[in-house]
């Protein structure tokens, strides 16, 4: 089953802070963890409550992110939205890792050189 | 204090236990990372990426917030400081690390209270003041602090210094109604040797002291009129000239002045400058006398008992029923200061868990002993109001009771009770023999 992944990014790699990104990866990926569709939005301005709604609209099932605050993580559980946090590194390794089911909450991947 | 080294190009190179604990982030894993993705901090973020690295190179302090890994959002000062080879080539950068979250403990006692520094309140009035405290100390524009006496004046503006981008420079506090207007004026501008008569070095002023700094000036309604044209002079061109000096320097000085005088109408009676008032008085605080402040003074009184049971190492857990009635209806002409010396004299005469009406100073239980502090009169006002909102007490002057009277009567009772034993009268006090002995000599008690 496809699954729809947003990752806020700064520059190339995961976003240290989710309320301060202003530009998210949306991809999907297939039953087998291959990329099948990827985008780069540019939110307006940065703001976790604008992310959170963009990730129920686009009904988005994982959020891969750096550092996010609890009720921002309480919130997007509860709408059933798994949240991998604390995530270090390059979007596209993030991306690779979850379609391999390796990516962990904690985890220190390649860091993409622009930044 | 958290400590981050980063090389010329921002990647970690050391972090402290300190840092670690704050963070969550584990040292071993994050040299070599950008500094950004480790230590979330906005200003990290938001100006300090790779392809905007400039504003990591410069040293300064300032007010940020960083992301725990336990997804906390932690207020935090950071100060960076680059760090230089011998040839001036930058070769990273050291960041220092404060947690401005409030130690526990040393918060307000109960009531989830609001707070700005060391003051705390909940009522309205003081919700309004905290709500403009954060946005006036972030300005550098001079500050005007008006209130009665003993309501904090001091303690806003060193919590506006505190709160402000020069919290890492000095604080420097004068009261202008201390000193003659020749001492004053060599005080705050400093003097060139020979100036005057016993000039014999140069000295730095409280301005010059001050440089980025914040420079206090308490009870400005008692500055003479002289040298109100010079510190206008100084506000409108920020440059300080020494008593018998042609030479001026210039002093980034933040300008907080306070008084408890009504200036607009010593303005209109010609004893204060206007020009002067306006340029004081960009930014008004106006701290509301405690008997304003709805729901404060049970806030107060529980806050000042549980920091002084603390302190003295007692176990008193509030006030009984009776005690707190009369604490709550009595008027405070003396504000907060009065109210804490109130509970300072319970917690030092209580030996039970529960303060008593005995316990009280003797003013507030028998109004046939004038002996409150007279209320504050702002000029303008009618001084001397009666203390009590109780019908029953007399109106008329009272007598202000200093902690200091309160402590030699404490030390005569008690000596008295205990016939001249010194040991006894200790224990009845509840201080050591030596401490009795001390306040004996100090106070000059005749034994």
């Amino acid at each position: 089953m496809p699954l729809k992944v947003l990752i806020p990014l700064l520059e190339n790699n995961v976003a240290p802070r989710f309320d301060l990104a202003a530009e998210v990866l949306i991809a999907v990926l297939d039953g087998r963890g291959t990329i099948r569709d990827r985008k780069l939005l540019i939110m307006p301005q940065a703001s976790a409550e604008k992310l959170c709604q963009l990730i129920l609209t686009e009904a988005v099932g994982t959020v891969i992110c750096g550092g996010i605050e609890e009720e921002h993580y309480d919130y997007l559980t509860w709408k059933q939205v798994k949240v991998i946090d604390d995530v270090i590194g390059s979007g596209q390794a993030a991306l690779q890792q979850l379609g391999r089911s390796r990516l962990q909450s904690g985890a220190v991947l390649q860091i993409a050189d622009r930044l | 204090m958290g400590i981050l080294v980063v090389d010329a190009a921002g990647r970690v190179l050391f972090m402290n236990q300190h840092l670690e604990l704050l963070t969550g982030a584990r040292a071993d894993r994050v040299v070599g990372l950008p500094c950004a993705l480790v230590l979330r901090s906005r200003c990290c973020v938001q100006q300090c990426t790779g392809s905007r690295p400039a504003a990591r190179g410069r040293g300064g302090c300032r007010q940020d917030d960083i992301l725990a890994r336990d997804r906390r959002r932690i207020p935090v000062r950071i100060t960076t400081t680059p760090l230089l080879g011998s040839d001036g080539q930058r070769l990273g950068a050291m960041e220092s690390i404060e947690d401005l979250r409030p130690v526990p403990g040393s918060g307000p006692a109960s009531g989830g209270p609001y707070s700005f520094g060391d003051i705390i309140g909940q009522s309205p009035q003081m919700e309004r003041l905290f709500a403009m405290l954060p946005v006036v100390a972030q300005s550098d524009a001079s500050v005007l602090i008006t209130g009665e006496t003993g309501t904090g004046k001091d303690l806003l503006a060193e919590a506006l210094h505190q709160a402000s981008e020069r919290a890492k420079g000095p604080f420097v506090k004068i009261n202008c109604g201390a000193l003659p207007a020749t001492l004053l004026e060599s005080e705050l501008f400093g003097h060139q040797k020979g100036a005057f008569t016993g000039a014999v070095e140069d000295r730095p002023g409280r301005f010059r002291m001050a440089h980025r700094g914040t420079l206090y000036l308490t009870e400005i309604g008692d500055l003479p009129t002289p040298l109100q044209v010079k510190l206008l002079t100084f506000l409108d061109d920020k440059i300080v000239y020494p008593l018998g000096s042609a030479a001026g320097y210039p002093a980034d000085v933040r300008v907080v002045a306070a008084t408890h005088r009504n200036l607009e109408d010593m303005v209109r009676r010609g004893r204060f400058r206007q020009d002067l008032f306006y340029r004081l008085n960009v930014l008004r605080l106006e701290i509301p006398p405690l008997r304003s402040r709805e729901g404060d003074i049970r806030l107060l009184l529980d806050h000042y008992l549980k920091r002084l049971s603390v302190r003295l190492g007692r176990t008193i857990e509030g006030f009984a029923g009776r005690c707190l009635k009369i604490l709550l209806h009595y008027d405070y002409p003396g504000n907060v200061r009065e109210l804490k010396n109130i509970v300072e004299y319970c917690a030092n005469l209580c030996q039970e868990r529960r303060v008593q009406p005995r316990h009280l100073p003797a003013y507030l239980t028998d109004p046939a002993r004038p002996a409150a502090t007279p209320r504050p009169s702002a000029a303008g006002s009618p001084p001397l109001l009666p203390a009590r909102k109780d019908p029953a007490s007399p109106p008329g002057e009272r007598i202000a009771e200093r902690w200091r009277d309160v402590e030699v009567r404490m030390i005569r009772e008690a000596l008295v009770q205990a016939r001249g034993n010194r040991s006894r009268a200790a224990a009845m006090l509840g201080c050591s023999r030596s401490t009795l002995w001390r306040k004996i000599r100090q106070f000059g008690i005749e034994v």
